[in-house]
């Protein structure tokens, strides 16, 4: 039995330098995500699409809008063709490959404009509180409440349906559910103690904003991004579809609105109809894969067995 | 006490209606493009309509008399004049609302039943091969366009297999002999554009009913109820499923913009005569007193869906008071 | 013949890691009218054995042996129907914390009144003349009987929660924990309250509690459970004053005493013991001053040493 009396030698403690926390942190999130199957699933899709997107028109150097002679069009699949031709003559592989290339990156570079919006929306709209989010919180239901593919059709058809113009009207109108979901994350953010600390030592509004409510809502924040993208990619393929895309820049949205108009259906052309369908439902589900994922893996309360 | 909360849902629709009418309002005039000035330079127009459009909107007054102008045009029902039908805009959106409700009535339930049913079994039989199937269905059909879903469907099943006709809502030209000849003619023509359109919805249905019917089957009253003796049906049916829909009415209005996106793509692939093909339409031919028309009734109907949604959920929500 | 007889019984659960032995041999009985404790800390089995007698065990657990006899019906062997009828009709239970208990979106008086027609066929009419009576007995104000749990208090729902337990007229309540969650003051009032109603409708209690004096107040009889077994069993009397167990010594002395002197409370150093890996021989040896060589050999049984006061050590247990 120990005597309280008598001093006892503290067992040794290691002191952990702040890399060492991060380091360990770092350990601990992956090798719970490589526990996760559903999680490593997604990223296989991720990394596959993105590098069909960034090294396939290297590998494959074939001009998607080269329009084939009266023969050549819609082709099944042979040895030149290997996805067969479409209503143009055009090969349906070769613009596969770079319309990866449009659709992914229309939906990537919306999303980091809807996540800026959303991001900086939520995280006033929740520390500042008062009125101002009052403001803000009302500004972001009626965005909710437009209907988004009117809106979207509209604005593009307004402002002409130019690639970077499909960006900006996918990128301004999506933000509201993140808006939402940031300012609830805030919210909570707000009421743990470092927060008074630093207001008590006299930190301004925006410095805790920046370097403490951000970093504690990035998690989140970053799951959330992943979600938003196959979001963005699926709108982008619906604008185009309905006629609103970039002739110029075929998406694989553009693919099944020309495969569609040219009554595809009617022919059979399946070698035209499937590739764009299967490759948006691929990558937006590796998206969602990963989203779900990550999202588990920053609110343990979400595990399930 | 539910007065109060009642009230506050109608005084929130009716202030987010009003915003959504100047959003509405300036959409059209404010954007670069200007459709008015557009529609001026028409070289098809003549001097009279141009000075009777001018007249019309108001141009060159102030904006708010600009804005007031339209506020007294939507009171009397005016929504102005399609430039494609060369009719009141009011007029073609009433005729051509009808299928559109039909298409979304139809796939709503059809997505809705479905969705709670297998919900429903799926949470039963957690791990084992329907909930397997289910969970996997339900994310599948969510990353699919809904779009392609249809031109899919149509082409195996309309096209190569003619189990269905391909698009439109009635086989033109045709005289029946009967009314009900004449529904199971309609009946035909909506089977493959409800599916297309429930198909998506009815994956989100799934996974949230199974879900949420789930996270009540863990919770202390169930145990209780289990207690007491009863049997896992009787608990299942009268606990544990009117707790878990309440957040499936809360996920329906989510889901109203989806509908509307959904509704306006499968019309465009089945040439269904609905206001989603018409906007597809005045898209393309850029009519848009057509297109403020339909985008705002389409606007009304969502916030008014989201109040009938909220006013339900406080009625079967018990701890909904003011 | 005892209404409750518990005989051995072992209740084991399945993790990753290997097998729990939650409970493991426990034996007690409770006659007619008679109140018992079981007592312990978290984690000590109680709960588990309160599951097991009314086989509300998670999927995970199982009662891997023993008996459990109820008027000499073995309950751990019948069918999954004929165990549904005993529920609430002949048994009934109060859990720990009511907050969630009662069903949000149901009234209360209806959650009351579905168990009255499940068991005794009543029709909704008299099965509400019930529950208003039950809400009298309990002391809440019978118009809430149409109210939802939201609306009540917290010491509220814990007595509908009574109420609720008593409506079957059962021979058997078990309450656990039932008054950890409220405030003294609730607290007393409720345990008053199961004592007047006990003692009137000659009801036997199981009453799960960490806590000793809740334990002295309102029953006869206790068992100290550690680590899934029984390690002194008697009268509350034995266990207070005439305490034997070097465990339930360190348990009494916990508690200040108001009469007594002003002196430092001792705890009990060390923490309970992993039940994946149990410790040889006594489970609570580790943490026992008086321990030697045979208590980290051998487990010891229970044992009587005066008049229905049992004591599981080979130290004080009378051998040595």
């Amino acid at each position: 039995m120990v005597d309280p009396n008598v001093l006892q030698p503290k067992p040794e403690i290691k002191i952990m330098g702040k890399k060492d926390v991060h380091l360990r942190k770092y350990q601990q999130i992956i090798a719970i995500f490589k526990s996760n199957k559903i999680g490593m699933f997604g990223v296989s899709i991720f990394v596959f699409f993105g590098l069909v997107a960034l090294i396939g028109p290297l590998i494959f150097p074939y001009d998607p809008l080269q329009i084939g002679s009266g023969d050549e069009v819609l082709q099944s699949p042979d040895s030149t063709h290997w996805l067969g031709t479409d209503d143009l003559g055009r090969d349906v592989f070769a613009a596969l490959i770079s319309g990866s290339r449009v659709s992914l990156g229309i939906g990537l570079l919306a999303t980091f404009i809807t996540m800026v919006i959303g991001t900086l929306i939520g995280i006033s709209s929740g520390y500042i509180g008062g009125k101002v989010d009052t403001i803000l919180m009302r500004f972001t239901e009626i965005f909710l409440v437009l209907p988004w593919l009117p809106l979207m059709l509209v604005l593009a058809a307004l402002l002409g349906s130019s690639i970077w113009n499909i960006i900006l009207v996918i990128g301004f109108t999506s933000w509201s559910s993140t808006a939402r979901i940031v300012r609830a994350q805030t919210l909570s953010v707000k009421e743990r103690q470092f927060i008074e600390r630093a207001k008590a030592i006299g930190a301004n509004d925006f410095y805790i904003m920046y370097k403490h409510v951000l970093p504690n809502v990035f998690p989140l924040i970053f799951a959330n991004t992943i979600l938003v993208s196959a979001v963005a990619i699926l709108s982008e393929t619906s604008l185009s579809f309905l006629g609103m895309g970039d002739a110029s820049h075929p998406s694989w949205g553009m693919m099944l609105h020309y495969a569609f108009t040219s009554g595809a259906a009617s022919v059979g052309a399946y070698w035209f109809l499937l590739p764009p369908g299967l490759c948006v439902v691929g990558v937006v589900l590796g998206f969602t894969f990963l989203g779900y994922a990550f999202e588990e893996l920053f609110n343990p309360k979400l595990r399930r067995s | 006490m539910k007065l109060n909360y009642l009230i506050k849902k109608v005084t929130n629709a009716i202030i987010t209606l009003f915003f959504v009418l100047i959003i509405n309002y300036f959409l059209f005039r404010v954007m670069p493009g200007d459709p008015l000035a557009m529609m001026l330079r028409d070289p098809k127009a003549s001097p009279e309509s141009a000075e009777k459009l001018k007249q019309l909107f108001g141009l060159g007054e102030p904006w708010y008399i600009q804005f007031g102008l339209y506020i007294k045009q939507l009171s009397q029902g005016d929504l102005g004049m399609s430039f494609l039908f060369k009719q009141p805009v009011v007029e073609i959106i009433a005729i051509k609302i009808v299928p559109t409700l039909l298409l979304v009535g139809v796939a709503t339930i059809v997505s809705l039943i479905g969705g709670i049913f297998l919900g429903i079994l799926a949470a039963k039989n957690r791990g084992k091969k329907i909930d397997v199937l289910s969970l996997s269905f339900s994310l599948l059909s969510y990353s699919m366009p809904t779009f392609w879903i249809g031109v899919l469907l149509v082409a195996f099943l309309s096209v190569h297999l003619t189990l269905f006709p391909t698009s439109g809502m009635t086989t033109s030209g045709m005289v029946f002999a009967s009314s009900i000849d004449a529904t199971v003619d309609v009946a035909r023509h909506l089977f493959l554009p409800a599916l297309s359109l429930s198909l998506v919805l009815l994956g989100q249905y799934v996974l949230i009913m199974r879900n949420s019917l789930m996270d009540e089957l863990t919770e202390d009253y169930v145990q209780t109820a289990k207690a007491k003796g009863f049997s896992e049906k009787y608990i299942i049916r009268k606990h544990a499923i009117p707790n878990a829909m309440l957040p499936m009415v809360t996920v329906i209005s989510i889901n109203l913009g989806f509908m509307i996106a959904g509704a306006i793509e499968i019309e465009t692939v089945f040439s269904w005569p609905g206001i989603g093909r018409l906007m597809y339409e005045a898209l393309l031919n850029r009519d848009y007193p057509l297109l403020q028309g339909i985008f705002l009734i389409i606007s009304t109907c969502v916030i008014l869906a989201n109040l009938i949604a909220d006013v339900l959920y406080g009625y079967l929500d018990p701890r909904i008071n003011g | 013949m005892s209404l409750l007889e518990v005989r051995d019984l072992k209740t084991y659960f399945h993790a990753k890691e290997g097998i729990v032995k939650a409970v493991d041999g426990v034996t007690f009985t409770l006659e007619e009218g008679e109140a018992i404790a079981l007592v312990g800390e978290s984690g000590c089995g109680k709960t588990t054995t309160a599951l097991s007698i009314t086989k509300l065990l998670p999927k995970e657990g199982h009662i891997a042996g023993g008996d459990v006899l109820f008027n000499g019906v073995d309950l751990a062997k019948i069918s999954h129907e004929k165990m549904r009828r005993t529920r609430w009709n002949d048994i009934s239970i109060v859990f720990q914390g009511a907050m969630n208990s009662l069903n949000p979106v149901m009234k209360v008086g209806d959650q009351i009144a579905e168990v009255i027609m499940l068991h005794k066929g009543s029709n909704y009419k008299e099965a509400m003349q019930k529950v208003k009576k039950l809400f009298e007995l309990v002391e809440i104000n019978s118009e809430r009987m149409n109210q939802y749990p939201h609306e009540f208090s917290g010491g509220m729902k814990q007595r509908a929660m009574i109420a609720m337990a008593l409506a079957c007229d059962p021979k058997l309540i078990i309450g656990d924990e039932p008054t950890t969650a409220l405030d003294v003051m609730v607290q007393a009032q409720i345990l008053n309250l199961l004592e007047k109603l006990r003692k009137e409708m000659n009801m036997s209690m199981i009453l799960i509690t960490h806590d000793l004096s809740v334990m002295g107040e309102t029953c006869d009889k206790a068992a100290i459970m550690y680590a899934g077994k029984i390690v002194e069993l008697g009268s509350v009397e034995d266990i207070l004053e005439k305490h034997v167990h070097p465990y339930t010594e360190k348990l009494v002395h916990s508690y200040p005493d108001i009469y007594g002197n002003r002196e430092m409370i001792s705890s009990i150093p060390g923490s309970p013991p992993n039940l994946l890996n149990p410790p040889t021989g006594c489970l609570f040896h580790p943490r026992c001053e008086f321990a030697i060589d045979e208590c980290k050999l051998t487990e010891p049984v229970l044992r009587e040493i005066s008049s229905n006061h049992f004591v599981a050590c080979h130290v004080r247990g009378g051998l040595i």
